[in-house]
């Protein structure tokens, strides 16, 4: 296969859209969850917010935009072609500059301290991203990218669950995780969920999951069936539609894995609001 | 059925709201989140004056997005109130008469508002376009340095809110999911 060069300004542009776009228009898969949703429930309130929350949704994407004004920490999993060189610039700083532009000239909320813990100072333009890059075979850039809003992301816990745990302590560590986590995250909320590989993947395997459409299934069919059965636990909780009451805790829960140690079974439970947010293209 | 408050609101007005009502609120609230809050509990540990009078007002814990022109203001939508609970007590014993926020309170919160009256409303989180609609100008009062985190206030007109804790200490958070709840 050929090396492929690409302009740094076009990972710039398409950064940037990604990021506008997610932030103003609500994925097919969500506002069909929240229609259903608002159809189903059965407190008056939960009914209510629900009908808002599909109505601010409707605005952002008519009048672009954002539909929170959490706009989010900007997360991207890229999958880069092993036969891609970036001409004009480099990959890390053509991302970064999409995202300033999509930040500053998209009217979005800049949400970054330079500093976790001394400084604290806003870096006015939401970089850096956190960018996780895979190489894979190709002469491609595929990206999914998403604003990730931190009221449900300080509500999500890893624990590194011991095998002789199995499967009832993967589900009672997901279902604690989530009960905690209560009325905050803006529910319904999406859970993403991961397990296996080593402390920081199971991580970054359930913000991953959380970036995954909701009617979409764990291609294992043994996964799948736990997302459904998590699904409906969870909505038996009655935090319903924002920690109000109701049925609607939850409207989807997807689960990523990975190998892990003979040791090990680490389970990542990434929570994320009605608002999750993520789009994909590839360059 | 909506009830109608003309901000500042009174005593009286505190009084008559139950956990539960829907509110819609007009006139005038002050905003302020985390680092802005962190800097006015300092203030009163020092026993300095704040830059801002709290006295009688609501506090709306937000941080909006920046306004499209053509707009008074940017998506404006509640944030976690849970990270203010530390200094919320202190802010309503000086005279704050509640705070808007969402989701659920620490009892040192509960105790604080049922020791001055006061009240906690929610605003639906997630749904700042539209809440949006309802502030009609915004007005930087200090922290501008803070960016989405300065201290502002709002003119608003018929904000709507939920009443989540009242001056009684009932709480919706406490009696409502477990109507819902199946095990």
């Amino acid at each position: 296969m050929e090396i492929r060069k690409i302009k740094a300004q076009t990972v710039c542009d398409t950064v940037k859209k990604l990021f506008t776009d997610c932030n103003y228009f609500i994925g097919k898969d969500i506002m069909c969850a929240l229609e259903t949703a608002r159809d189903n429930e059965s407190s008056p309130v939960g009914k209510s917010v629900l009908s808002q929350i599909i109505e601010n949704d409707k605005i952002a994407a008519r009048e672009e935009v954002p539909l929170c004004q959490d706009t989010g920490m900007a997360v991207l999993f890229v999958e880069y072609g092993d036969r891609v060189v970036i001409e004009d610039g480099s990959f890390d700083e053509a991302v970064n500059e999409g995202v300033r532009r999509a930040y500053i000239d998209g009217y979005l909320r800049k949400s970054v301290v330079n500093d976790p813990v001394f400084d604290r100072i806003n870096t006015k333009d939401n970089t850096p991203a956190i960018i996780h890059t895979k190489i894979v075979s190709g002469n491609h850039i595929k990206i999914t990218a998403g604003g990730k809003g931190f009221g449900s992301e300080n509500m999500s816990q890893i624990k590194m669950l011991t095998p002789s745990k199995g499967i009832e302590g993967v589900k009672q560590f997901i279902l604690d995780t989530v009960f905690q986590a209560g009325p905050n995250p803006c529910p319904p909320m999406v859970v993403g969920v991961g397990i296996g590989g080593t402390f920081e993947r199971a991580a970054q395997l359930a913000k991953k999951a959380t970036f995954r459409p909701i009617d979409s299934k764990n291609e294992d069919e043994r996964y799948a069936q736990l997302e459904d059965e998590l699904l409906t636990e969870i909505n038996k909780m009655g935090f319903g539609p924002a920690g109000l009451g109701g049925n609607t805790t939850a409207i989807g829960v997807n689960i990523e894995t990975s190998p892990t140690h003979i040791a090990g079974m680490p389970v990542a439970v990434n929570i994320c609001c009605h608002a999750a947010r993520h789009a994909s293209a590839t360059i | 059925m909506e009830k109608k408050i003309t901000l500042p609101i009174t005593d009286e007005d505190i009084k008559n709201l139950k956990a539960g009502d829907s509110v819609l609120l007009s006139g005038s609230i002050i905003t302020g989140r985390d680092a802005a809050h962190k800097r006015l509990y300092e203030l009163i540990r020092k026993g300095e004056k704040l830059p801002v009078d709290i006295k009688g007002e609501l506090i709306y814990y937000v941080g909006p997005a920046p306004a499209k022109p053509g707009y008074a203001v940017g998506p404006a939508g509640p944030t976690s109130s849970y990270r203010m609970d530390k200094y919320a007590p202190s802010l309503l014993d000086l005279g704050l008469k509640g705070m808007i926020g969402k989701g659920a309170r620490n009892k040192e919160v509960v105790d604080a508002i049922v020791r001055n009256k006061g009240v906690y409303l929610v605003a639906i989180g997630g749904a700042a376009a539209l809440i949006a609609k309802s502030i009609k100008s915004e007005e930087i009062l200090c922290y501008e340095d803070l960016g989405t985190e300065a201290v502002r206030r709002y003119e608003v007109e018929d904000f709507p809110c939920i009443v989540a804790i009242d001056s009684n200490g009932n709480n919706v958070y406490e009696t409502e999911p477990p109507k819902y709840r199946k095990s």
